[in-house]
């Protein structure tokens, strides 16, 4: 369709200042934490200090007895209407799941999981009440890390047998994809260039800056939750589908949500068991975690062992890549935990030609946290594998990185290409975005300055990094889910309800929160339709007003929700093309649509959309083969991923005394199709880049050998602050490559920057001390590591004799001078 | 319990508390201004950011008590916007879209303003110094810096 599209589109790539903004800029917001009902209570958990531990016994005398506490339940008193938490995507069908009470009565699994909830009437006096709750514990092995539960030497759950959960295998021969991976390694073994490498992702908290908060209010004929969730309408089917409250009778609400990362893509069961205490008691409840149950609790992200093997012939030619992960699912299987890693199974390939490709993934238990989703959510890790191993590649070769990745990557003449993991990728054009990025970040020149300062044996020396990276998102087509048994679908729904006062009401079940949605979706409503910007509202997260949706993650928004909405708009200006024609007494044939108003052919007789609204409302005239109204609505389905890309630069500083990094340039050119509001991409793009680049230098979640996490609060997670980061160089290359499958030809571009940053980051740490025999540093990219790295050939050598004690013997411990 | 006496965006309050209670609590539980938030338990992420007495605190690093006989602004009480009125940052972080959840927002306009007060005419790096007590986990902080620089170029035209 339709008449529309003749039409100069004035808002799709306008820098639009958000709708979101006012409220959220003068504290007009309503956070979860900050609903307040009457009679609400007041709920604190009692959280396991054991990683692995039979609960023998409870005792909730002395709690109860604790000023204003109204109840104090463990998992004992509840049955079955406490739910279980669920696994939406068992990625085998032999997979082994361990059954998941949100509050276990005999047994914990991981540090900080639920035994007991007291309830009072003030959340300080729930408090007070959770210490004096007296669990006693008979303490199990608890089994941590991957390697060790690899071993089945200690198990996460003895009842299962082993810490296997499952093996998930794509081959690229038995897909008839492209043919067999071992006989390229094979053949590279001895003719061509082998590289083997082991890679670690270590674990992540997606660390949203809202802790999460749940309101349940009972009163009523709907059961009420409020919720800081990502996906209120998952939630509400997960909630009727294992509490036995029929679907029709919950109401979920996402109101303003702060951040989520995926990190709020979870059915956690702090909200089940809000939701049974709320049940028993009759009364409204909230809960909201402290920032140290958030990082202990909510789920984590990445923790995987990559072991990766590069086939490629002398010139560098990549024939074969085979990747075998171990993911570390933690203590139980979460929502979609299992599938985070799988989905990385498409992209190791990523922009590559490779004629051959194997993919295995064995997921773990083991007595941590659970694992699931965090931005980009199996694809960073994916990306960061193979920008690393093709580093590695050229380094081999002898050289440049962007050389390696140009003999190797598809052209852009030769879009659609189908990939040796079956995917097929519609436009891109690496090429144009490698050159644009590689001009505004002054390559050639930092290049220079790189082999000047080695030359000179500077003591800092110069590294560059490239990561040349392509994603899947959208989730997702429901067929290709349903072939991976992902337990939904990936449509979205939306629709357009046309307000008598010619205002327009637009619902989406994308769950925005960050996102802008509410600009950009009017941005689109507003060009469609030819309404002013200003009269669109953006309706979501109440699935008693939004009452369809798949919610938001996996960059899907946009390309779904925002197609979803562009099929509505169409429906809408079908049906009032007929009621125009008929108040016109014209043909439809003869009717052009145009900045929002149907005009008669050769004629100035016309018709404003507004008005159409105001007659079918008052239906006092219309066609006797319609409703009286142009309302609509539409469930899209997306028949395929979309496949944005860039090219990253990074330059890094690399202090060879102390290891100390430091980051002089970043640069991005990021090939999203349409942008609709470039504001809004950029400010994606940026945040996206720091998840991605703390991933590189800052950020772990260790838990140590009992299970303890030791990054427990923001004190030991090394979230950055502004004064670690830079100001970020975004461009976009000037003829972007339009996704085929959507109407707006726009693609995902919520995960890229996380995706695409990490490994520019370590390639550039690694690049800049390659030439002191440094191949490889763990992440986080700490200067300890940067400074073992670069001395880990020196050998054992004792400190050298003539290096001076730090104090002499017998003279005052401080130096001359000081406390002056 | 104990009493205290306070003024709170320009209002005059009076309650009795419990000696423990922080500042953040106060506002958010008794007085009901939720646009000051709580982002962690450690005083790292500065969500609950307000000015007591024209200069900016933690208000989780402070008593109620504590404030007793002092003057409190809040993110509400900044700019009259009930009439329509945005303070300059408030609108700077709008025009440099320097904010997307909006959790970490009334705390990084109210560090920002008192940085402003202190040296209204910041380089990059001194914004970035002095904004660095404010966690943000959905800009990577350059519209933030963005819109504070901006805010202070605004204030000398």
């Amino acid at each position: 369709m339709t008449a529309t599209q003749d039409r100069p589109a004035a808002e799709i790539g306008k820098d639009r200042r958000r709708k979101e903004d006012q409220r959220l800029i003068t504290g007009r917001t309503r956070w979860t934490d900050n609903i307040t009902l009457p009679g609400m209570l007041h709920l604190a958990m009692v959280r396991s200090p054991f990683a692995h531990a039979t609960i023998t016994s409870v005792d909730v005398e002395a709690a109860k007895a604790s000023p204003n506490v109204v109840a104090v339940l463990s998992g004992k008193d509840f049955g079955d209407e406490l739910g279980v938490c669920i696994n939406a995507w068992p990625i085998t069908p032999d997979q082994k799941t361990p059954g998941h009470s949100p509050m276990p009565a005999d047994r914990v699994a991981f540090a900080g999981e639920i035994v007991a909830v007291v309830v009072a009437r003030s959340a300080a006096e729930a408090r007070d009440a959770a210490e004096l709750v007296d669990v006693e514990y008979d303490e199990q092995p608890a089994v941590i890390g991957i390697k060790n539960a690899l071993r089945d030497e200690v198990l996460a759950h003895p009842d299962l047998g082993t810490n296997k959960s499952a093996l998930w295998v794509f081959d690229s021969a038995e897909a008839g994809t492209g043919s067999d991976v071992e006989a390229a390694i094979e053949t590279a073994r001895t003719d061509g260039i082998l590289i083997e490498r082991e890679y670690r992702q270590q674990r992540l908290i997606p660390a949203f800056m809202e802790p999460r908060s749940v309101v349940v209010d009972p009163t009523g004929e709907q059961i009420t939750m409020w919720s800081a969730t990502q996906i209120p309408h998952i939630l509400r089917f997960a909630l009727a589908a294992t509490t036995g409250v029929p679907e029709s009778k919950i109401r979920v609400i996402a109101p303003d949500v702060g951040g989520g990362f995926g990190g709020k893509l979870q059915t956690t069961p702090e909200e089940w068991i809000a939701w049974a205490v709320a049940r028993r008691l009759s009364k409204p409840v909230k809960y909201t975690e402290t920032r140290s149950e958030s990082l202990m609790a909510a789920h984590h992200g990445r923790d995987q062992v990559q072991t990766l093997t590069l086939a490629a012939d002398k010139e560098g030619n990549v024939t074969g890549f085979k990747v075998h992960l171990d993911a570390d699912l933690g203590a139980y299987i979460a929502v979609v935990g299992g599938g985070v890693p799988v989905l990385g199974a498409f992209m190791f390939n990523a922009i590559y030609k490779f004629p051959s490709y194997r993919f295995e993934c064995q997921t773990v238990l083991t007595n941590t946290t659970f694992t699931d989703a965090y931005r980009g959510a199996g694809r960073p890790e994916a990306t960061y594998a193979i920008e690393r191993i093709m580093d590695e590649l050229a380094a081999e070769v002898g050289v440049d990185p962007l050389e390696i990745r140009e003999r190797n990557w598809i052209k852009h003449e030769e879009f659609p290409f189908t990939t040796v993991a079956g995917l097929e990728y519609d436009t891109g054009n690496y090429e144009a975005a490698t050159a644009k990025a590689r001009e505004s970040f002054g390559y050639d020149a930092l290049r220079a300055e790189q082999k000047e300062r080695r030359d000179r044996g500077d003591r800092v020396q110069l590294g560059i990094g490239v990561s040349t990276f392509t994603e899947m998102c959208g989730l997702a087509p429901s067929r290709v889910l349903g072939s991976l048994d992902y337990g939904a679908g990936g449509w979205e729904h939306a629709s357009v309800r046309m307000l008598a006062t010619g205002k327009v009401e637009i619902v989406t079940g994308a769950s925005a929160h960050g996102q802008g949605h509410e600009t950009a979706f009017s941005q689109i409503v507003a060009d469609r339709l030819g309404v002013p910007f200003e009269d669109v509202e953006v309706l979501h997260g109440d699935t008693q007003i939004a009452h369809k949706g798949l919610d938001t993650y996996g960059s899907r928004s946009l390309v779904v929700g925002g197609e979803a909405l562009v099929k509505a708009v169409d429906k809408v200006i079908d049906k009032a093309k007929h009621l125009a024609a008929h108040l016109l007494e014209a043909s439809e044939d003869d009717l052009e649509y145009k900045g929002g108003r149907f005009t008669v052919a050769g004629t100035d007789q016309g018709v404003a959309i507004q008005e159409l609204a105001t007659a079918a409302f008052a239906a006092h005239n219309y066609p006797e083969d319609m409703e009286p109204s142009i309302d609509a609505e539409a469930t899209y389905d997306p028949v395929n991923f979309n496949y944005p890309h860039g090219t990253h630069l990074c330059a890094m500083e690399v202090d060879t005394e102390t290891g100390a990094v430091k980051m002089r340039k970043y640069t991005c050119c990021d090939d999203i199709g349409t942008i609709i509001n470039p504001l809004i991409v950029a400010g994606q793009v940026h945040g996206g880049l720091v998840q991605g680049i703390a991933q590189a230098l800052w950020e772990e979640a260790v838990h140590d050998e009992a299970g303890t996490l030791v990054s427990g609060s923001f004190v030991d997670y090394l979230l950055p602050t502004s004064a670690d980061t830079i100001s970020f160089d975004v461009v976009h290359t000037d003829d972007p490559s339009i996704c085929t499958t959507n109407t707006l030809g726009t693609k995902g571009v919520g995960e890229a920057g996380t995706i695409a940053s990490t490994p520019a980051v370590v390639n550039a740490v690694v690049d800049a001390v390659r030439h002191l025999g440094v191949s490889d540093i763990q992440m986080p990219c700490t200067p300890e590591r940067v400074w073992r790295a670069i001395h880990a050939n020196d050998g054992d050598a004792p400190t050298p004799e003539a290096a001076m004690p730090h104090f002499s013997e017998g003279a005052l411990n401080q130096d001359e001078g000081a406390g002056q | 319990m104990t009493k205290i006496e306070l003024t709170v965006d320009g209002a005059a309050v009076s309650d009795d508390v419990e000696p423990r209670m922080l500042l953040v609590q106060y506002l958010r539980e008794k007085l009901g201004k939720t646009g000051t938030v709580i982002g962690c338990d450690t005083s790292n992420c500065g969500a609950c950011t307000v000015h007591l007495d024209g200069t900016s605190v933690k208000s989780c690093n402070v008593l109620a008590v504590q404030a007793s006989g002092r003057t409190v602004t809040t993110i509400e009480g900044l700019a009259d916007t009930a009439e329509g009125e945005l303070h300059p940052v408030q609108e700077s972080f709008r025009e440099c879209h320097g904010l997307q959840c909006g959790f970490c927002t009334p705390g990084m306009i109210m560090q920002a303003v008192d940085l402003l007060g202190e040296n209204p005419d910041p380089t990059e790096e001194e914004v970035r110094l002095g904004m660095e007590g404010n966690l943000c986990r959905c800009t990577g902080y350059h519209n933030i810096v963005k819109s504070v620089l901006h805010a202070a170029e605004g204030a000398k035209s």
